[in-house]
């Protein structure tokens, strides 16, 4: 899945980041705003972008390695099409969000922080949403599911490998 | 409609218009009030509360510059900048005794007097967004649904102290907050209230969003400061203040959202108004993210000094399904568990410090009966050492050491000396460590020993878990009540219970791997915990 980045296949994306580089190259505190946008773009930081960015930049690339590892937002692996967060922050831990957490990873066969073999669901670990009132809360890209139960794993995924075939 | 920069006069003007607009908007609405000539939300959950930093929560439409302009917004800026001198508002400031209500509690007016003193060519306003504690989202609510009052209270600020450069350092978890401060950064620039010389005025401020990338340590001033600069997020070394040196070495203020939410108002009504609600040591309200085992969750906004029993019970309404309380957690990863027999303690930043835990930010969890203290414990402690960020010796590796013993308590391996170590070990961290991340990570700890030591003597001596929570240390076993359903059967990841239909059913406890799932699942709850 990890594969080999592709300049050209990525050819629309790496013209986008090259203008957000543009528009940042100088200013202070550029780099931040920088990766994140790689992240955004590539879904993920791309050697040879990382390595690209630090010519660019003028800037060792162990500087840039160096800040990106120290963020939990910022991945060197594709994640996968749908990023799955079951949030583990105190409101929902109290109310078993750490059992819901391994109930995924069961239905999904992965490790929580892991992506399954068909690049599909990555299960992403998150902290705290936000959405304390509505605890337990799961996230599917960023769109919250809020209340949630055991019982509606099997659906959930269920509907987003349906809507996949689909797209197919 | 093109919309142009405003003066001072076509701000009083588009007020007054909209006022009654907004004002015949409002009155259609159910779900509102009126209330000493305002609209309030109604219903008793919001009864009981005190709203200032919520005020135009849920009430005004946060994508309206021209809603938020007819709720008197922006005329705080522009009494502060017309008929105020910098060091009036400083005076006003600390004589409200606005205090940080990112949860240190620092007063605000004592921080901008000394940014102002400050000769320096750039001064930064920063505002803290980066609400990271888990179990809190107050920070969020106020920015999607009040951004202008953050913008406003930062501009009046960068008046005071004399900086034309904000920043909002704000978590990348939070797209939606993003959204509406990028909306309103946008709106109130294209209409004079933000950027260069504001409603025609000399004074110009510019505010910039800066996104975090998940480390919850960016949370702790020097360490933002840090990722703002585009590095690694960890904490300096304090040897000046930051509002000496700060960002890029400049002087700079950093304050939370809810603190900045609350300096408009505080400029438009007085510092009188302001002290006259809370108490003496921490006037004003906080707003609490009641949450947990509670009725009501959400947003809670009272006057300091308010009890703990107040907010969980009357506005609250106490625990669901006849449980009974245990404790509130107040103050995330930094604070501690307040046992139910002190929820007569009142809310001010003294007296939560008295009992052991702290205001922070204003996360507030309530916890009942089925909630194991060791374990939350645990819970505390594993965050804090993921989120360590290495600086420093005694939070990086005193935390996981600690951990270590906390987990061995739990699976009921530890012995009564660990007792003595965690605490040893946690009076070291506490007093060595480099940034309140570390100096506080052992409070959650501390606070849980001081008041549930029965239930870590219970892990410790007994081997065994009060609360039935802790994995190790609990066995499921299936009464004679089953039907016999094989509905457990079924669920079982490991297949570990055997027993035909309409038959009682066995676990085999060497098998068992404690997941629950029987436990869940059965219909006629004939399987109980021991």
């Amino acid at each position: 899945m990890a594969g080999v980045f592709s300049w050209e296949a990525q050819a629309s994306n790496v013209e986008h980041f090259k203008e957000t580089v543009a528009a940042w190259k100088g200013r202070k505190g550029a780099l931040m705003p920088i990766l994140q946008d790689a992240q955004i773009t590539f879904g993920y930081l791309p050697r040879p972008i990382l390595e690209w960015t630090a010519k660019e930049l003028n800037t060792p690339i162990a500087e840039l390695y160096g800040v990106a590892t120290f963020y939990s937002q910022f991945s060197f692996e594709p994640l996968g099409k749908y990023n799955i967060s079951v949030c583990q922050g105190t409101a929902c831990y109290v109310k078993g969000a750490e059992k819901l957490q391994n109930d995924f990873c069961e239905a999904l066969g992965i490790e929580a922080g892991a992506t399954s073999e068909d690049g599909l669901f990555s299960l992403v670990e998150t902290r705290c949403v936000g959405e304390c009132s509505m605890a337990p809360v799961v996230s599917v890209n960023g769109e919250m599911h809020p209340h949630f139960t055991k019982k509606q794993i099997k659906p959930l995924l269920k509907k987003l490998r349906s809507a996949e075939a689909s797209n197919d | 409609m093109i919309k142009t920069k405003m003066t001072r006069e076509e701000l009083d003007l588009l007020r007054e218009s909209m006022r009654g607009d907004l004002d015949s908007l409002l009155a259609e609405r159910s779900d509102l009030v009126k209330k000493d000539g305002e609209y309030v939300l109604a219903g008793e959950f919001y009864e009981k509360q005190t709203r200032i930093a919520l005020r135009n929560f849920n009430i005004i439409d946060p994508e309206s510059l021209d809603e938020y302009i007819a709720r008197d917004g922006y005329l705080a800026l522009e009494k502060a900048i017309f008929e105020n001198s910098p060091a009036d508002i400083i005076t006003e400031m600390k004589a409200a005794n606005l205090r940080g209500r990112g949860g240190a509690g620092f007063p605000a007016g004592r921080k901008w007097e000394t940014a102002a003193r400050e000769d320096s060519d750039i001064k930064y306003m920063i505002c803290n967004a980066d609400e990271g504690d888990p179990g809190a989202y107050m920070d969020r609510s106020i920015m999607e649904g009040d951004p202008h009052s953050v913008l406003e209270g930062m501009a009046i600020g960068g008046y005071a102290v004399g900086s034309e450069q904000g920043f909002i350092y704000i978590r990348a978890e939070y797209p939606r907050a993003v959204e509406m401060l990028e909306h309103a950064i946008a709106e109130a620039e294209e209409r004079g209230l933000l950027g260069d010389n504001i409603l025609g005025s000399d004074f110009s401020f510019h505010i910039e969003l800066r996104l975090g990338s998940g480390a919850f340590v960016c949370g702790e001033a020097t360490a933002l400061m840090e990722s703002i600069e585009g590095k690694r997020g960890m904490p300096r070394p304090k040897i000046y203040r930051t509002s000496v040196r700060g960002l890029w070495d400049k002087p700079t203020i950093v304050n939370n959202v809810e603190t900045y939410a609350n300096v408009p108002q505080i400029i438009r009504k007085g510092a009188d108004w302001f002290t006259s609600i809370g108490t003496e040591d921490s006037p004003g309200t906080k707003v609490f993210a009641l949450v947990g085992k509670v009725v009501n969750s959400g947003l809670v906004e009272v006057p300091m000094g308010t009890t703990i029993d107040e907010i969980v019970f009357d506005i609250g309404g106490g625990l669901p399904d006849g449980h009974t309380a245990k404790a509130v957690q107040t103050g995330g990863p930094s604070g501690g568990c307040i046992p139910a027999e002190l929820f007569d303690t009142r809310v001010d930043f003294g007296s939560l410090a008295e009992i052991g835990s702290i205001m922070g930010s204003g996360g507030m969890v309530v916890m009942d009966e089925t909630d194991c203290m060791v374990d939350i414990a645990r819970f505390f402690l594993e965050f804090t050492v993921d989120e360590s960020c290495g600086k420093c010796t005694p939070c990086r590796e005193g935390t996981k050491r600690m951990l270590e013993m906390i987990e061995r308590i739990t699976e009921g391996k530890a012995e009564y000396e660990d007792l003595d170590r965690i605490t040893s070990l946690a009076d070291t961290i506490s007093s060595t460590s480099l940034c309140g991340l570390g100096q506080t990570a052992s409070t959650p700890v501390v606070s849980t020993m001081h008041y549930f030591f029965d239930e870590y003597q219970a892990h410790v001596v007994d081997k065994k878990c009060p609360a039935l929570h802790c994995k190790e240390l609990i066995s499921f076993f299936i009464e004679s009540t089953c039907i016999g359903c094989l509905r457990c059967k079924r669920e079982c990841p490991v297949s570990c219970i055997s027993g035909e239909v309409k038959e009682r059913h066995v676990i085999d406890q060497t098998a068992c791997i404690k997941c629950g799932n029987c436990f869940d699942v059965c219909p006629v709850s004939a399987i109980t915990k021991s």
